[in-house]
């Protein structure tokens, strides 16, 4: 979709009304389309160019790039850093925020530069504990968790304000995401706790994989009793998985991750288990595509980064839409004509 | 002590009720306790809250105490110290993904606060960061002189 007031790459979009962020990411949403999110790896590198590499993987297939803030408690260049370079070229990305390695005084003032730097979207997590990662000695800070941390985010953007009371002289325009896991004990419990993130400032969700419909199923239902299925932007966690070996590794030592029994065999009784994988995903991403309450898919492909591409095409999820990219309106001028950006009017292909 | 923890949150209604006692006992007393001293006052409940909530509940003296709203399973054992619920690690056994031996502080809360009137409901409020100031300081000292606080405004408000 090309919005009419498109800018100069880098720069950030007029904010719409009722809009609280210069992003696409949020345009696109609200515009009713079915969005797609991807996870950037980011590199053990100092190397913008690897960086730049990675992302491009994504070109024409994702609305936003989640950069991750040391997944698994692992130590790589920074989430601001990622988003810092990914933004100078106009993408835009998702900064994740975990709560394990920086205090309130660091994260406020992470919020305000990333801003700054054009920073739209910000997944505010908890994070993984030290002991899962490579530095297993070091401290573990948790001053926030990722409820509190909405809360205080939401603060500095709706009240101006430090959670000290001090003024900004600018609020930082962003637009405030969390993360769910449906799959999750204790289940009947998840819905709720969603319910409170959005209470405490969260606009979209972004899942942990989700294998299993029947239990994704009874989490949506939940949320609507709950009244909540129309205060939040749902993106489902989707990730194709490479072998019967693989799943079952991550079954065992990712925790909160479930995967069925089914799936395994399938992946299993095929000749080519990571063609099957990748097919398992399609379907996934078809069907949680027809739920209702849902509005888009995170990808995560760790290590098989170019499957992205792959699925999201089969999967037939864009509609023909071409997300935008680096480049995307000077290579193909079929794609200029503008979309009106109130309507959920997709680009033919 | 962890056994405790436990067993607690098994009788997480009886505990809550001790707890109601207790206040309303030390509410009553207060005037008293602001006569001994504010200072002596709060080193001695401290203590002695330190030794009873440390052995029954794994207590770390946030001095922030939340364990009516969580089914009297203390979130500063969680290894995140989350105060809102539980994360997206729980393991398929309701165990912590950090600590797999242990069992997740927040399945336990959803149990104990089963038991408690009003409990679920009370693990809906949003939590806000824990004070760190606060860290050592006696939270029934200042639960009590909050309620004798609201209660006397309660009395003037409807004395007008």
């Amino acid at each position: 979709m090309k919005f009419r007031d498109e800018p100069v790459p880098g720069d950030p979009l007029p904010i719409l009304p009722g809009h609280v962020s210069p992003g696409r990411f949020e345009r696109v949403l609200r515009a009713g389309a079915f969005a797609v999110t991807a996870e950037l790896a980011p590199p053990d590198s100092a190397d913008p160019e690897e960086v730049y590499a990675r992302a491009r993987i994504f070109d024409g297939y994702v609305d936003a790039i989640n950069a991750t803030d040391g997944s698994g408690a692992n130590c790589h260049m920074s989430s601001m850093g990622v988003c810092s370079l990914l933004t100078r070229v106009g993408y835009a990305p998702i900064m994740q925020i975990s709560c394990r390695d920086r205090n309130r005084i660091g994260i406020q003032g992470d919020i305000l530069g990333a801003s700054a730097m054009g920073v739209c979207n910000v997944l505010c997590l908890t994070g993984d504990g030290v002991q899962a990662g490579d530095h297993p000695q070091a401290k573990p800070v948790f001053d926030l968790d990722s409820v509190s941390l909405l809360s205080l985010a939401r603060t500095l953007r709706d009240e101006q304000r430090f959670q000290s009371g001090r003024k900004l002289s600018k609020a930082p325009r962003v637009f405030l995401g969390a993360a769910e896991n449906p799959s999750a004990l204790p289940h009947e419990w998840r819905a709720m706790r969603l319910v409170k993130k959005i209470e405490a400032g969260a606009q979209f969700i972004q899942t942990q994989y989700c294998y299993d419909m029947p239990l994704l199923r009874s989490f949506l239902q939940k949320l609507e009793d709950l009244g909540a299925a129309n205060r939040i932007f749902l993106l489902i966690g989707v990730g194709p998985l490479r072998s019967a070996k693989a799943a079952e590794w991550m079954r065992q030592n990712v925790p909160g991750i479930h995967i069925p029994d089914a799936l395994i065999t399938r992946l299993r009784g095929a000749a080519d288990p990571a063609r099957e994988g990748r097919n398992i995903c399609i379907e996934l991403i078809q069907e949680v595509h027809a739920m209702k309450g849902v509005h888009g898919v995170h990808v995560m492909a760790y290590r098989q980064e170019e499957s992205v591409a792959e699925v999201i095409d089969k999967s037939g999820v864009l509609a023909g839409r071409v997300p935008w990219y680096p480049g995307r309106d000077r290579q193909d001028p079929a794609q200029s004509n503008t979309a009106d950006t109130n309507t959920a009017d997709r680009v033919a292909s | 002590m962890y056994r405790m923890r436990l067993w607690s949150v098994r009788h997480a209604r009886g505990l809550n009720q001790l707890y109601r006692a207790l206040e309303t006992v030390l509410a009553m007393l207060q005037p008293l306790l602001r006569r001994l001293g504010e200072r002596r006052v709060e080193r001695s409940l401290a203590a002695v809250e330190r030794q009873v909530k440390g052995f029954m509940f794994g207590c770390q003296m946030c001095g922030q105490c939340v364990l009516s709203s969580t089914g009297m399973s203390c979130p500063m054992n969680c290894p995140k110290q989350l105060r809102n619920g539980p994360c997206g690690g729980v393991r398929a056994n309701g165990h912590c993904e950090v600590l797999p031996d242990m069992k997740c502080v927040w399945v336990s809360a959803w149990e104990g606060s089963q038991r408690i009137p009003g409990g679920v409901e009370a693990l809906r409020s949003v939590q806000f960061a824990v004070d760190r100031r606060l860290q050592g300081s006696s939270s029934w000292l200042r639960a009590v002189n909050e309620r004798v606080q609201v209660e006397g405004a309660a009395r003037t408000g409807a004395g007008q």
